[in-house]
């Protein structure tokens, strides 16, 4: 062993975080199809055409129109901490989904050899045969799904997983029950966007008392070039019932930005628990900033009856800027809200994220718990609300919110607002900011672990209170995405 | 009305009698002043800053002087009782400098302390630049530029220390609907002083406020602000302090009165090794509203600053918290505590907090930490296995929360003054004092 027994010099510390950060993106890899794409630009017309192609019923393309003609009305919000030159939503392919001989997939046996080579590579288990990983996948590609898996088993259950586009033809008026109250149409900005021109996304719905015998998974992937990609996810899950959602994102390395602006809506009736996991990991651009994915999404989650639970937990890696608030609604009396949330900038993302978590019922609790991490010239904003109306006796909110800063061009912000209504309510917001201490590297030298081993350590365990309420699947790709295993990258 | 056409035609009806008319300097800014105040207007929640403390409604809003209001000097007499003799008092009725009410004890060479107006007649150029502009302002801090009349101006040479506090004390009477003041601190080098603003009375005026200090290198600079304005009075106050190295500003805030009172209380870091403190305490009730929004600004390295709000809100009132600190790239080892705890008393209430951090250097230690909670039950328990009934105990520990603020105020006259107002503030304050 040849530890250093002196501290460790500025340069070594400066080696340690250097190679941490230099990682690579591997998921930008490009997937070469044919496609079916819609022109650029955005018009009533688009949407008209997007609705055409994937066959829907009248009430929703009006519905559409309806998000489209509010959105026209309204401004891109400006208040978040990131900046980034006006978007040009004309220059934007809305619609683009490879091409099928038919109307597209029936089984997996039918979906295009290339696709699942992409999901493969990209480590998602679509084949049935990957029935050990025990995870049901929808896999979306640019705008459309292209497979979902174990949908027979979770049928017997009375689970409903599938695409958005094949719930709308199946159970419509389970759609039509739930869309959009959660997150209206003119909810923000981007929730209008996404409203008028959403293309595909996954749909759930757990039937009362039911458990989900495993857990639910949707993988996007944004390939083309020049397009936006707009799911929308809706998870309703109905007395008593449970289901823990995944949710894994990656897209091909290019010079240009694209944009990303997802809607997710859950629904949690009485008793109801749904667990919502996110790692992202959309291509971030690339160390001079260049490229990169804008993902503005919202997100949010509705406690809508007695004592049921929601929960986010979400690794944020990827993206040039990242926007986003997944949020609790706690309307049932007993109703819980957890937010988890580890996200890293490094080079020039820039990062404003969050959650709102709005006590209306009694006796609802909420914790809050944010790791950022900033790191080269990233910008790490966490900002929060905490709201208790007047009705919401007996409410408590906890709030810890860290951040570690590696570098001296990085920033990190923290703005909580905290509005109480309620005099027993009880609501405390904790954060703390610091960096790696030479201490901390120094004394972990001591004992004979590498600097670079020793900034994984101090990272992952800086981390580690959010990795623990994700899956097993995901916290081991979450770590690897903070760059735990290090071997052998310094000399 | 007070609509924003009403205000600027104030400023055409006033500029030829406000203080320093005939200084070119000063009538250029207040026109500025009152030009950027009109294309601004009341600040509305639609901004940020404003988000929790709309002052929309001021277009609507009836002022008056009062109808009748106790003699100046009565106001001021009960006041100075519990003050040592060689403390200096310089008084404005209706925003307006009263020497015959003023005492001013002998003071050291080299400090000068007088009226604005007096400063602006005999030596503007002393003032130009301390008086500043109303570039980047607040609409109501531009309006106070603009019609501002009065307020004090201190002047410490290097070195020199003021060993008595200097009370600048504002009583609202029955001459005037709204006032306009403006104080201009400035510290030199290595001087020491502490500067207490009263504010009494008011009826339902509209009073405006600006404090500006400059501590230069070393120098050592405690303002305390006690507002206690009558329950109709709409206070909008603000601070804004700057440090070059080595400097030292304690900033205290009392708010008790006013039916709104708004104080935005900014320190700026100009040099290393910079040290502030801002504490400040909030008591509202009734339908009133009291908000302070602070920023701390770390420009430079090895600054620290303290940061401790605590806020009692009780009936329907609304107690507001906003404290930002932003430390700037090279504001390395900086060290940043802020903490805004707040106590719900009744059902009605309302407590809003945003403590922020902007970091932009590594090498920081901050910490943000805010609470809106009730008196702790166990606490509350254990004070009456000792025989005190829970009302006593209630009001005991509200007390006690409170004055854990006022316990950071450095000289003893004013921490013990700061103290007696509180106590009667609170219910059951007789008792308290013997519990005490």
């Amino acid at each position: 062993m040849n530890a250093p027994l002196s501290p460790p010099s500025a340069a070594t510390r400066a080696d340690a975080l250097g190679a941490f950060l230099e990682q690579d993106y591997t998921a930008g890899f490009e997937t070469r199809l044919e496609t079916d794409t819609v022109p650029k630009g955005l018009s009533e017309d688009t949407i008209r055409l997007i609705s055409a192609r994937k066959g829907e019923p009248d009430w929703l393309l009006d519905w559409r129109l309806e998000a489209y003609r509010r959105w026209l009305t309204m401004t891109p919000p400006t208040w978040a901490a990131v900046s980034f030159p006006p978007i040009d939503f004309q220059d934007i392919v809305y619609y683009s989904a490879p091409k099928s001989k038919k109307d597209g997939p029936k089984s997996l046996d039918e979906v295009d050899p290339e696709l699942l080579r992409t999901f493969e590579k990209l480590g998602v288990p679509l084949h049935e045969r990957a029935r050990l990983a025990g995870v049901a996948v929808d896999a979306v590609f640019d705008s459309v799904s292209v497979a979902t898996t174990f949908q027979k088993e979770l049928g017997e259950h009375g689970i409903v997983f599938c695409s958005f586009s094949e719930a709308v033809k199946t159970h419509p008026e389970l759609v039509r029950q739930y869309l959009g109250t959660v997150v209206p149409p003119g909810d923000n900005f981007y929730a209008a966007l996404n409203s008028a021109v959403f293309s595909d996304g996954s749909f759930v719905f757990i039937p009362k008392g039911v458990k989900c015998p495993m857990e639910l998974s949707t993988y996007f992937r944004i390939n083309a070039r020049d397009t936006g990609q707009f799911e929308r996810t809706l998870i309703v899950a109905e007395e008593g019932a449970s289901v823990s959602y995944l949710e894994g994102c990656t897209a091909p390395m290019r010079d240009e930005n694209q944009l990303h602006a997802a809607v997710v809506e859950l629904i949690a009736l009485d008793d109801a628990k749904i667990k919502y996991s996110t790692v992202q990991n959309w291509y971030p651009g690339d160390k001079d900033g260049k490229g990169g994915i804008y993902n503005f999404v919202t997100k949010r989650g509705d406690c809508r009856g007695a004592r049921s639970r929601i929960s986010w937990t979400q690794v944020e890696t990827g993206s040039a800027i990242t926007w986003k608030y997944p949020s609790v609604i706690l309307r049932g009396d007993d109703s819980v809200g957890d937010f988890h949330s580890v996200a890293l900038t490094n080079n020039l993302q820039q990062a404003d994220t969050g959650t709102k978590m709005i006590h209306m019922g009694r006796n609802t609790r909420s914790t809050i718990l944010s790791k950022g991490i900033s790191a080269g010239r990233g910008s790490n904003t966490f900002r929060g609300m905490v709201r208790v109306t007047p009705r919401a006796e007996g409410a408590r909110n906890y709030t810890q919110c860290d951040s570690l800063l590696i570098g001296d061009r990085c920033a990190a912000h923290t703005f909580p607002t905290i509005e109480v209504r309620h005099p027993s309510a009880r609501v405390e917001h904790e954060a703390t900011t610091s960096r790696i201490g030479e201490d901390q590297l120094f004394y972990a030298m001591q004992r004979g672990i590498s600097a670079e081993d020793a900034v994984s350590m101090i990272v992952n365990g800086f981390c580690r209170e959010v990795f623990k309420e994700l899956p097993m699947e995901f916290a081991v790709e979450a770590q690897k995405l903070l760059g735990v295993s290090l071997e052998g990258s310094v000399g | 009305m007070n609509a924003i056409d009403t205000w600027v035609a104030r400023h055409r009806e006033r500029a030829a009698t406000l203080p320093g008319a005939a200084v070119p300097w000063l009538a250029t800014r207040r026109h500025d002043a009152i030009e950027r105040f009109a294309a601004l207007g009341w600040p509305t929640s639609r901004l940020e800053a404003w988000r929790h403390t709309s002052l929309a409604f001021l277009e609507q809003h009836e002022l008056a002087a009062p109808e009748a209001a106790p003699h100046p000097a009565t106001t001021l007499a009960a006041l100075r009782t519990g003050f040592d003799d060689g403390d200096h008092w310089l008084v404005f009725v209706d925003g307006r400098a009263e020497p015959a009410l003023s005492v001013m004890a002998a003071v050291p060479a080299g400090v000068t302390i007088c009226a604005l107006s007096e400063a602006l007649a005999h030596r503007p150029e002393a003032v130009e630049t301390a008086f500043g502009t109303a570039r980047d302002a607040a609409a109501p801090h531009a309006l106070n530029l603009a019609l501002c009349s009065d307020g004090a101006f201190v002047h410490l040479a290097r070195g020199t220390a003021l060993e008595h506090p200097l009370h600048l004390v504002f009583i609202g009477a029955t001459g005037a609907a709204d006032t306009h003041v403006r104080n201009l601190i400035v510290a030199e080098a290595g001087s020491e002083a502490s500067i207490v603003e009263h504010h009494l009375g008011g009826g339902a005026t509209l009073g405006t406020v600006v404090t500006r200090v400059q501590a230069a290198q070393d120098a050592r600079v405690t303002h305390v602000k006690l507002q206690r304005q009558d329950e109709r009075a709409i206070h909008l106050a603000q601070i804004e302090a700057s440090q070059a190295r080595g400097a030292h500003v304690a900033s205290h805030s009392l708010s008790f009165g006013a039916r709104l009172a708004r104080n935005d209380i900014h320190t700026r870091f100009d040099g290393e090794g910079c040290e502030a403190l801002l504490n400040g305490l909030y008591h509202v009730d009734g339908r009133r509203h009291v908000d302070h929004h602070t920023l701390i600004e770390h420009a430079h390295p090895l600054g620290t600053s303290r940061e401790h709000y605590r806020g009692l809100v009780d009936g329907n009132a609304r107690g507001v918290f906003a404290g930002r600190i932003i430390v700037a790239q090279d504001a390395q080892r900086t060290d940043a505590i802020q903490r805004c705890d707040n106590l719900l008393l009744s059902k009605l209430a309302e407590a809003d907090a945003r403590p922020e951090l902007e970091i932009y250097a590594d090498d920081v230690k901050c910490a943000h930490g805010a609470t809106v909670g009730q008196i702790d039950e166990d606490a509350l328990f254990y004070l009456r296995t000792r025989g005190v009934d829970e009302t006593h105990a209630r009001q005991l520990l509200t007390y006690a929360f409170a004055a854990e603020v006022i316990e950071r105020i450095a000289q003893d006259s004013l921490r013990r003054h700061a103290r007696a107002t509180l106590l009667a503030r609170l219910p059951g304050s007789a008792l308290l004092e013997e519990l005490l």
